[in-house]
């Protein structure tokens, strides 16, 4: 019996020949991400010896620029850290800030066939990558920079092939809402897609999907290797790496088929996303203060040219604010290139430097008690992005520009005629 | 670690429903407080004042997916908050190794809920992976948690081997 890819990669790193669901197994960590939360006062803990600094990436992110003198001090103790140690791939404030995940695919930092750990949780990200990308815990990151590997233990599989064509106006984000609503969650599962969408799907429309995966609890997402996802890291790396395929005997626990031509767009209600997607028009015309492009999930390129797309020359309506927050500095300088930031800013949205921002709750574009947001980002818990009595319904970057035009949740269709 | 050598605890219990995230346990307003001030806002927002009524030695019993979300470091609270234990029907991936790291221990136990109710006293073998309601009687096994995994959790977590090793530095305090 043969080995899903997440099985392979996971044996490869191990020196096992084989991995099986169950299993605990230790493995070689290539690349070791820390984040500005790891440095707060009540988090860190003083790392006396790294094992490698090649192998570190320290990124600012959470709180970028800082928002309080917490985070202030934490991207201080960041400075330090990156001289102390030598570390050479560092993510200040500047022009290479942006969000950990982000950055990973900007970077070529995850490579496929490899193990890559951050402590947060949308960590899995980097599956797109065919790489077995993990969240893990402040002590687990703290633990892999002083010994270079880490723990896991080994779920089973999930198999979705992708077919067809998304039709105009639905995007990966609608697909994600359609399996979270459909199968709910896959906790202690590993997800492998793979199929004959793969061709018609970009790198970012690919790794919103793998990115979401943490909304899904699942332990790992890869994508299987293809020739767009190999020349995507070639161009962006010189180090050698070996993509893993899953063999063609793989167990899995169940292979599921997605018709990409079937989908249309969909919208999370408030709290959870686990089984609660409706399709956008049983919720159209819910009254909205404020709607948010952004997030590991929805910062990129293509998000920003869909909300350019949709908002130019249009108005966003006087009783919405729509805020729009690029996954990188790289991501923000293409879209000013490009005119998609013109676009939004003239509409009346409002462009935020690359962050998490309001996707985490924590700066620019706190929800207040009783607000009603719609976002693009990545979870919708209670309290997530401000208050505890504050909504917040998911959707894909076209819902939410839409929603922001009319003030109301509206469907994104009438812009793709 | 307060458990004996063959660690077994038994408290009060206190229910917690499916899908319980981790920005219920540990809201973003406490994430930035310290360490000591963190528990006391654990289900702040879905069950306000609950954790002034937890006492030491108190067992919780979660629903599905227990400790969904992110990483941040929930399970502290939760034993900083005097709990003994989780025992849920079962546990998110990334929240149990915190709970491993953080020495919280944590069991996954299928059908844990049905023999439980809340105030009810429970018994936790944590090595024998097994939970008994002494009330009723009714009993509900667990799956076992892996031998390295039991060894770091009985270390005190991961810190404290990191400490030994002279990996990283014992905290100030
Ligand atoms: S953008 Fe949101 S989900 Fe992504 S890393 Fe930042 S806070 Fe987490």
């Amino acid at each position: 019996m043969g080995m899903t890819a997440i099985e392979k990669i996971l044996a490869r790193n191990g020196d096992l020949k084989l991995v099986r669901p169950g299993d605990v197994v230790t493995v070689r960590v290539e690349t070791s991400i820390l984040f500005d939360n790891n440095l707060m006062d009540s988090v860190w803990r003083d790392i006396l010896e790294v094992h490698d600094p090649s192998k570190v990436v320290v990124v600012f992110d959470h709180r970028a620029p800082a928002a309080h003198v917490l985070s202030a001090k934490g991207h201080k103790r960041g400075r330090e850290f990156v001289k102390k140690f030598g570390i050479t791939r560092f993510h200040d404030i500047g022009r290479e800030q942006g969000i950990s995940h982000v950055l990973v695919a900007d970077y070529g930092y995850g490579l496929p066939g490899t193990v890559l750990i951050c402590s947060d949780s949308h960590t899995c990200s980097a599956g797109v990558f065919n790489v077995a990308a993990r969240g893990v815990g402040s002590p687990d990151i703290t633990y892999s920079i002083c010994k270079g590997e880490t723990w896991f233990r080994v779920g089973e599989t999930i198999r979705y092939d992708l077919e067809g064509t998304l039709p105009p106006g639905v995007f990966t984000k609608d697909l994600f809402l359609h399996m979270a609503g459909r199968y709910g969650n896959h906790a202690t599962m590993n997800i492998e897609f793979g199929g004959s969408a793969l061709p018609g799907l970009s790198m970012n429309a690919r790794r919103t999907i793998t990115t979401m995966g943490a909304e899904l609890s699942v332990e790992f997402a890869t994508f299987e290797p293809d020739g767009i996802m190999l020349d995507y890291v070639r161009a962006r790396t010189g180090q050698p790496f070996e993509p893993q395929w899953p063999d063609a005997d793989a167990n899995y626990l169940d292979r599921r088929t997605i018709k990409l031509d079937d989908l249309e767009p969909l919208v999370a209600l408030p709290d959870t996303v686990l089984n609660n997607s409706r399709s956008v028009g049983e919720v159209a015309g819910t009254a909205i203060d404020q709607a948010f492009i952004g997030s590991c999930a929805n910062g990129t390129l293509d998000d920003f040219a869909i909300a350019a797309r949709i908002l130019g020359g249009k108005r966003v309506s006087p009783n919405t604010r729509l805020i729009v927050t690029p996954g990188t500095q790289n991501i923000y300088r293409e879209a000013m290139r490009l005119g998609y930031v013109q676009a939004i800013v003239d509409a009346g949205g409002v462009v935020t430097n690359a962050t998490c921002g309001a996707c985490g709750g924590g700066s620019l574009g706190v929800l207040g008690p009783g607000e009603t947001c719609i976002t693009a980002s990545t979870r919708n818990f209670k309290g997530r992005m401000g208050d505890p009595s504050a909504r917040i319904f998911m959707a894909s970057p076209a819902t939410v520009a839409a929603s922001a035009i009319s003030g109301k949740i509206a469907s994104p269709m009438e812009y793709f005629q | 670690m307060t458990a004996d050598e063959t660690m077994v605890f038994r408290g009060r219990v206190w229910v917690a429903g499916d899908n319980i995230n981790t920005d219920l346990i540990l809201p973003i307003q406490a994430y930035y407080l310290t360490i000591a001030e963190q528990p006391k806002w654990v289900f702040s927002a879905n069950r306000p004042g609950w954790s002034d009524e937890v006492r030491k030695g108190d067992i919780l019993i979660g629903g599905k997916n227990f400790g969904m979300g992110s990483s941040r470091p929930a399970a502290r609270s939760l034993k900083n908050l005097g709990l003994a234990c989780v025992v849920a029907e079962s546990i998110n991936g990334l929240f149990y190794r915190n709970a491993v790291n953080f020495a919280f221990p944590a069991l996954e136990a299928p059908g844990v809920s049905e023999i439980f109710e809340e105030g009810d006293s429970a018994e936790v073998f944590f090595e024998a992976f097994r939970v008994r309601n002494p009330t009723s009687g009714k009993e509900c096994s667990a799956g076992a948690m892996p031998v390295p995994l039991l060894n770091i959790l009985k270390a005190g977590g991961i810190y404290p081997l990191l400490e030994k090793e002279g990996k990283i530095a014992p905290l100030a305090s």
